[in-house]
């Protein structure tokens, strides 16, 4: 098919405006993080560093920055010891069984956040009688967590050759020792991918996490969300919004950078599949 | 011998397949299982409980009420409705808006910027979701960026409401579209067009004839994530939406502030059910293959 080069221009232009599309309403939340007017009408009247100071200075943001880091942490370790065993277990043992898992891992970030999140939610405080807590937050986040771990690994593991685990075992080395020494080296790059990218989908979380986690406890997207409808406090709420998207972006860059595997849209739900 | 203990279990799993896959399986599908397959269940039998009007607790006395409530009251009804024609049309404006942009990355945008491409597409997809609908308050705002744009032009902003959830939702879940469309595009090979053109087919009856038929599947893969997450959402609506009530936003007032978790759980079956619906219809053309 050859395209005239008006054609090409168009879609040229088309592909330019929907970028302009997608990026200027982030744009805008930096800018106004400098916004000297409170308001944010627009275009901007001064430009200050005062929301970045107060937010710094909030103990509130500090908290919610803190447990946010403890969550996003927990649950990545845990999804990165769920996710590898898994990938490992579907990819070379054949088993009555393995059709039905490999659905349910998938699970969680086909159906929408608030399914996730409101059988959880139900699970703990109706069934199970556990109160709220940000330990319920991280079995949620790990649950769906697991799946970007669970792709990177497999993608991997799908391009790695047997032979280098067998040739371990003849020569005489252990179960332990062989994954020691010869997959986890092989494995690194995909784990640390599939790790970055749990943390940066558990960091963000919101839908799921409104449903499992306890009153008194709040992490960054809470206190933006309990922050949002606050007149006094919107220069603040942007300040925090600039900290999501710089500290979501850039595991993403680095996970982006170090495997090819990471781009695998089923991960994204991604989840959104906040969402 | 160093570790003697160590090597005993090494040996024995060594000598046995079947344990060594029980030793990787049992925590990942138990987690699975125990926590997630668990709590759906439980979702689809509090359904069918009810809650007790003096002590506020859930009570296990069977009845159908809440989902022939969900189902028969008029109120219900009306936001189911609007809740399918909001995420029908978040997905048909993304499709739009996917479509030429995924076909100039994939098929004429040269190999360096195709890459530059993809992850500029890729980065704000990972860019909170909370953020992006709050970013579009802050566009659509009294005095906002879209009043100075429109004003010009004798363009209004829409304000907070339906239009605007529409039109956040399209904006949050548009990598969604664009990734697997992109990905099919990139699937279809050169040398396929070029025959088409050889053969004497203009560009449009290309498209037609040819790469539409093969993008199929990866264009229902991207309704699936766009319709799905519309459907589940209730934050933007809270954000953007001025009044407007979605599934999602009966689902959360009844966790929290009504704390009837019952009657939330019998509103959550309505997405479910839709979505089972969809995944049933779609299931044949491969499509779930491309998520």
């Amino acid at each position: 098919m050859r395209l005239s080069r008006s054609a090409k221009a168009i879609l040229g232009v088309v592909t330019a405006l929907v970028f302009l599309f997608i990026y200027t309403p982030l744009l805008l939340v930096v800018v106004n993080s400098f916004n000297a007017d409170r308001t944010f009408g627009w275009p901007p009247r001064g430009l200050t560093l005062e929301w970045w100071a107060r937010a710094l200075d909030s103990t509130g943001v500090r908290e919610a920055l803190v447990s946010s880091l403890w969550v996003a942490a927990v649950s990545t370790i845990i999804s990165l010891a769920l996710g590898t065993l898994l990938a490992l277990a579907l990819l070379r043992y054949q088993f009555f069984g393995r059709d039905v898992i490999s659905l349910l891992v998938i699970l969680p970030i086909a159906l929408p956040g608030i399914v996730t999140g409101i059988a959880l939610n139900n699970m703990f405080t109706t069934i199970l009688g556990v109160s709220l807590s940000l330990w319920t937050v991280v079995i949620a986040h790990a649950t769906f967590c697991m799946v970007t771990v669970f792709n990177n690994v497999i993608a991997r593991l799908r391009r790695m050759q047997g032979g280098l685990e067998e040739a371990s075992a003849d020569l005489g080395a252990g179960v332990f020792t062989t994954f020691r020494l010869v997959t986890f080296p092989q494995l690194r790059s995909a784990l640390l991918a599939g790790g970055l990218l749990a943390f940066a989908l558990s960091f963000d979380e919101i839908i799921v996490t409104t449903f499992t986690i306890g009153a008194g406890d709040t992490t960054l997207p809470i206190w933006i969300l309990q922050n949002l409808f606050r007149p006094n406090q919107a220069p603040v709420v942007n300040v925090v919004a600039v900290v999501l998207i710089v500290v979501s972006i850039v595991p993403i860059w680095l996970a982006q950078r170090l495997s090819e595997d990471s781009v695998g849209i089923g991960a994204a739900r991604v989840k959104a599949k906040e969402g | 011998m160093p570790r003697p203990k160590a090597n005993k279990v090494s040996a024995l799993l060594h000598r046995s397949p079947r344990l060594r896959l029980a030793g990787l399986i049992t925590a990942p599908a138990g987690w699975l299982v125990l926590v997630y397959i668990a709590a759906l269940a439980a979702l689809l039998i509090t359904a069918f409980w009810t809650v007790d009007t003096f002590t506020g607790k859930v009570s296990t006395d069977w009845t159908t009420e809440n989902v022939v409530t969900v189902l028969t009251d008029p109120v219900y009804q009306r936001i189911t409705l609007r809740t399918l024609w909001i995420a029908i049309a978040v997905t048909l404006i993304d499709l739009v808006l996917a479509l030429p942009m995924a076909f100039f990355i994939a098929k004429v945008a040269s190999a360096r910027w195709q890459k530059l491409l993809v992850v500029a597409v890729l980065m704000p997809l990972w860019a909170s979701y909370l953020v992006k609908a709050y970013a579009w308050r802050n566009v659509l705002a009294d005095g906002g960026l879209l009043e100075w744009l429109g004003a010009p032009i004798g363009l209004e902003s829409p304000g907070y409401g339906e239009t605007a959830v529409i039109l956040t939702l399209s904006y949050i879940w548009l990598p969604f579209m664009i990734l697997p469309i992109y990905a099919g595009f990139d699937r279809v090979p050169d040398s396929l067009l070029e025959a088409s053109s050889d053969l004497g087919a203009k560009p449009l009856t290309t498209v037609r004839l040819v790469v539409f038929p093969l993008l199929v599947p990866s264009i229902i893969a991207g309704t699936i994530f766009t319709f799905s997450l519309s459907l589940g959402d209730y934050i933007t609506a809270q954000i953007v939406g001025g009044t407007t009530q979605m599934l999602g936003t009966v689902v959360y007032a009844n966790v929290g502030a009504a704390n009837n978790l019952p009657f939330a759980a019998a509103v959550s079956l309505v997405p479910i059910a839709i979505i089972t619906l969809y995944l049933f219809i779609v299931r044949r053309t491969g499509a779930l293959n491309s998520l």
